[in-house]
């Protein structure tokens, strides 16, 4: 997890300051520096963590993992391993941290104030436990479900809320829970897709790594309302410590009874497994994802079916986003009314980006529906490296947009960004300053596009081949006008013959790089 | 030398393996639908698939080998060529193509003297591209087997390496 920003805390106090602390936050500073690491993990001083006689006590953040007993010699191991590699170091760990820790907002430095419902926890209590998760509110919302809601009040509240997909296309939750419930089946499935393949995401990462048992209880509500039975974790199979830590936490909540037979003394039985991904970028998209899920290889279906009517084995099948899910638990909790006081009117609640690039501060953040991209990329990402100027960004991953300065004003939410010919997707921003060379990203985006291509149908295998060679072509500035007005009709043909949205979308990035800027590309072609 | 007594010791390791395979695909025995987890064994095992192990998790798994086949070639996390001991997988999604993932590779396969998708000589290294491994925050990005690398810096790459025996 040292991925995202991390934050060390390193406390300050009477009893720290005298075994060092003051020397090792040096240290710190010093071997972060030498890996430019210094701005992604800022070290911070805060009060007593409320442990003494241990020494030197820091905690790392997101992970929320609590070192004791630190000292200057132990700080190149422990910055090597745990925030180059992400590996924490097993030996300085202290295993009993405190229940929880206030930490205030003014602290935690760089970061502006974000309205935090997914991203709650992450950072604030100890993913590897679940007593923490349980103190911090969690199970709350699938024992009130369970005692005092039926399944379709559950759909109906979920509904309310306005809660739309995290991954990708904005479907709306509640609707497709409700198409769930209304399809006969003794036999149906939870499907949580946590394939994340898109370039600059790891959003879903953030949440698996963060707050795994957030994900349990979504995963648990879902089974609830569409009356499931068992529900599976697709995961990325690069993601080693997601894995690990989903796999503890569905071990924790079985031994608690949260999980299993009879949960809380219910009626409703629920077990969730996880499968690892192969390195498929297609295997998102949610058929091929259930094909890749009972064992074949990852093409996608036909739709209609959907997976709801005749998914997994045939069986009725929700297939939902981690992030989607990890709103769950507070919808339930604090009601849809609550939920939809986040956002715009016609995207409730709050979105998690990935802001990256040429930006101050890469990272992760939460924000509300609705929020400009301007102040994305100003405010929470801190304005562009090295005082050079905004050219552009690309928003939603590789399948995303390109756009421009006069873009920087929208409101960003699924709804109103389709009216800009443009999808919030996975929330993915890459930032790009005055000297990025567009017709470069571009290339980098097609052949991300041939190289995932599952090859299942002719005019996406054919397709982004050519698309490639051409742009290649443009690239190294042998590339002639009608290349371009190429691009656009393959891309077109593609729109409309492509079997799956993988092939369909290729022509959201190639017209929106050749609409906002064309000068660029025309500067690269001959007649 | 009577060639039945030719036998090359990364084979006899092989061999020594498969009884442990077939413990660990225990769980998976009849069950066709958990073919993806039992070659994720499998390649974890012996570092690649070989045509033995394939042929025993078809028998195990009840899958027809054509089908096995199919499944390999389609993940790329599969491969059915001995890979190096290490496998470094240069990440070349589009936060770290901005900032440089290209020139990353192109220096490893420089100092390798190999090509993507191909192994040194000395069988310590394979080399290959991914897309996006989720590290973008630390664009460019590298993995070297399961140790994340980020900001690799084309001068820093020898120095990340030279930890891999
Ligand atoms: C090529 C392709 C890749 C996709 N990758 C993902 C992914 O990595 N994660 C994800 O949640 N959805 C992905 N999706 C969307 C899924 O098909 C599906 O719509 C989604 O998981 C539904 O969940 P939601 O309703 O919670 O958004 C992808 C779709 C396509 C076409
Ligand atoms: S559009 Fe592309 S990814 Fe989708 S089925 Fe066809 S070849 Fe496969
Ligand atoms: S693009 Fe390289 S890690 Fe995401």
């Amino acid at each position: 997890m040292n991925i995202v920003r991390n934050h060390i805390l390193i406390s300050i106090d009477a009893g720290t300051i005298m075994s060092g602390a003051r020397a090792v936050e040096d240290a710190l500073i010093k071997e972060l520096t030498k890996y430019g690491l210094d701005k992604e993990v800022s070290v911070l001083e805060t009060g007593s963590l409320g442990i003494t006689g241990m020494g030197v006590v820091l905690v790392v953040y997101p992970e929320g993992i609590y070192y004791a007993n630190v000292t200057t010699k132990d700080v190149p191991e422990l910055v090597e391993e745990h925030l180059l590699k992400g590996r924490p170091l097993k030996r300085l760990i202290l295993t009993e941290a405190p229940k929880r820790t206030i930490i205030t907002k003014e602290k935690t430095g760089l970061l502006k104030e974000q309205p935090r419902i997914v991203l709650k926890n992450c950072g604030f209590i100890n993913p590897e436990n679940i007593d923490e998760y349980i103190a911090a509110g969690g199970y709350e919302a699938i024992a009130k479900a369970l005692q005092t809601m039926t399944p379709e009040d559950v759909v109906k509240e979920v509904k309310e809320s306005g809660l739309m997909g995290r991954g990708g296309a904005g479907f709306p939750t509640g609707l497709k829970w409700e198409f769930a419930i209304k399809t006969p089946g003794e036999e149906k499935f939870v499907i949580c897709n946590a394939d994340e393949g898109e370039p600059g995401t790891f959003k879903d990462r953030l949440i698996l790594e963060g707050d795994p048992h957030k994900l349990i209880e979504g995963m648990l509500i879902a089974g609830y309302a569409i009356k499931a039975t068992m529900g599976f974790v697709y995961i990325r199979g690069e993601y080693n410590l997601s894995i690990e830590r989903i796999e503890k936490a569905i071990a924790d909540a079985r031994s608690y009874g949260l999980l299993g037979k009879n949960i809380l003394e219910s009626n409703f039985s629920f077990d969730i497994f996880v499968k690892k991904g192969a390195g498929a970028y297609i295997c998102g998209e949610e058929t091929a994802l259930i094909e890749s899920l009972e064992g074949k290889r990852g093409h996608p279906r036909n739709k209609p079916p959907f997976p709801i009517n005749a998914g997994l084995w045939g069986k009725p099948t929700l297939v939902n986003n981690v992030e989607t899910l990890a709103n769950v638990p507070e919808i339930i909790r604090n009601g849809a009314e609550w939920y939809r006081g986040y956002g715009t009117e016609k995207c409730s609640g709050t979105k998690v980006y990935t802001i990256l690039g040429h930006v101050q501060t890469p990272g992760l953040i939460e924000t509300e529906m609705g929020t400009t991209l301007k102040e994305i990329i100003f405010e929470y990402g801190g304005g562009i490296k090295d005082g050079k100027n905004f050219k552009g960004a690309l928003i939603g991953g590789a399948a995303g947009a390109f756009i421009s300065s006069e873009m920087l004003d929208v409101k960003m939410d699924f709804v109103n960004l389709r009216e800009y010919a443009a999808a919030l997707g996975s929330g993915a921003i890459l930032v790009m300053n005055e000297d990025t060379d567009i017709v470069d990203m571009l290339k980098s985006v097609l052949h991300f596009f041939k190289h995932e291509s599952c090859g299942h149908c002719v005019p996406c295998r054919l397709g982004t081949a050519k698309l490639v060679e051409i742009i290649d072509r443009i690239a190294n500035s042998k590339g002639k006008k009608k290349d371009l007005d190429e691009l656009m009709e393959i891309t077109q043909a593609m729109k409309g013959a492509s079997f799956c949205p993988l092939g369909q979308s290729v022509s959201l990035p190639v017209s929106s790089a050749l609409r906002y800027f064309k000068d660029e590309f025309m500067a690269k072609v001959s007649a | 030398m009577d060639s039945e007594h030719q036998c090359q010791c990364a084979q006899q390791n092989e061999e020594e393996l498969y009884p442990k395979l077939e413990e660990m695909i225990e769980q998976h025995k009849g069950r066709p639908t958990e073919l993806i987890m039992a070659l994720h064994k499998a390649q974890n095992l012996f570092g690649y698939l070989p045509k033995k192990a394939q042929e025993i998790i078809s028998e195990r798994l009840n899958v027809p080998i054509s089908t096995i086949c199919g499944v390999i070639t389609f993940y790329s996390f599969f491969s059915t060529v001995p890979k190096g001991r290490h496998s470094i997988k240069v990440c070349l999604g589009t936060a770290c193509y901005v900032r440089g993932g290209q020139q990353t590779l192109e220096r490893v396969e420089k100092e390798l003297n190999t090509k993507v998708g191909g192994t040194t000589e000395d069988r310590r290294f394979s080399v290959d591209v991914v897309r996006c491994i989720g590290a973008c925050g630390l664009a460019p990005a590298m993995l070297v087997d399961n140790d994340v690398y980020g900001r690799v810096k084309s001068t820093k790459i020898m120095d990340i390496l030279k930890k891999y025996e």
